[in-house]
């Protein structure tokens, strides 16, 4: 006769109901999970880059009046600000591309609408981090000397 | 039917009916049962989720914004006249508006992203989430008079 010796498994824990003023659940783990911690971690760098990029880009001084060809020419002079630029367009571009996948997860029901329009912006965005990665890495004043 | 409560499929103040008839059955008719929230919208509005709504319609106006600003940077590849004439677009006012709305856009998508990794990674806040969403309001219009002011000047100064 068998006697029962094992222990009950422990009831699961009683989850708060936490993030429920947040954004998304965090996902149990996979991809989900991946991708919920990057746009955390990526907001993180991307708050210093992006706050930084505005507070000396588009207040002082003007604002964009003052930018043009030498400015931008002077400022790339150092590999800070290429470095600080790349940055954020590359983190921007995936964080900003992740969020409109997360957007057709709940506007876009059809699943090959879905996959279509994520091609789409995986494209866009590839297509334009080769191009920022390309002028940025690659630009150089000399080419323009008159 | 009390005052104030009228015939309503919202599952919460069916619900607090039905309580109150069990519990309370006298009170029935000489109070409302019904709350203002009672009839807001789907996911019953207030601060959670009229942030949540503000994060995405800013994140993909920045995003929508980027794919552009790439673009208009990369022009400088082909040299001073081109990147040039693409500023010149910044010279005036309409322009000037839409970029400070951007910035303000940007401001709010990282206040708010703040908030919602303190509430994602301290769970504890989230007993605190209104006081946090206000919290943060605060900080986004201490942020943005300042911003406000500098580039509201150049409108005007454009315009």
């Amino acid at each position: 006769m068998a006697v029962e010796t094992e222990a009950k498994p422990p009831a699961p824990k009683p989850r708060r109901a936490i993030l429920s003023y947040g954004a998304r659940e965090r996902p149990a783990g996979g991809l989900e999970f991946w991708s919920w911690l990057f746009m955390r971690a990526s907001a993180i760098v991307l708050l210093f880059l992006v706050v930084g990029h505005v507070l000396i880009m588009h207040l002082p001084a003007g604002g964009v009046g003052r930018i043009d060809f030498q400015f931008v020419a002077a400022r790339w002079d150092s590999p800070v600000w290429r470095t600080w630029d790349w940055m954020m367009l590359s983190l921007g571009l995936l964080h900003g591309i992740n969020g409109l996948r997360v957007l057709t997860l709940d506007y876009v029901r059809r699943p090959g609408w879905r996959v279509a329009l994520n091609l789409v912006f995986g494209i866009l965005g590839f297509t334009l981090f080769i191009l920022g990665t390309v002028i940025v890495v690659t630009f150089n004043t000399a080419n323009f000397a008159q | 039917m009390p005052r104030g409560a009228p015939e309503s499929s919202n599952p919460a103040l069916l619900e607090r009916q039905a309580v109150q008839k069990r519990d309370f059955p006298a009170a029935i008719g000489s109070c409302p049962v019904a709350k203002k929230r009672d009839f807001t919208t789907l996911y019953r509005g207030r601060e959670g989720q009229w942030s949540w709504v503000a994060h995405r319609v800013t994140g993909l106006a920045i995003i929508l914004f980027l794919f552009a600003h790439i673009v208009d940077t990369a022009v400088i590849g082909w040299g001073p006249d081109a990147y040039d004439r693409v500023m010149s677009v910044y010279e005036n006012w309409p322009v000037r508006l839409l970029e400070l709305f951007l910035v303000a856009m940007v401001v709010y998508h990282a206040i708010n992203g703040v908030r919602i990794m303190i509430i994602d990674f301290w769970p504890k806040a989230s007993d605190r989430q209104r006081q946090l969403f206000w919290g943060s309001m605060v900080v986004y219009v201490a942020m943005m008079i300042p911003a406000a002011i500098i580039m509201g000047r150049e409108v005007l100064r454009l315009l």
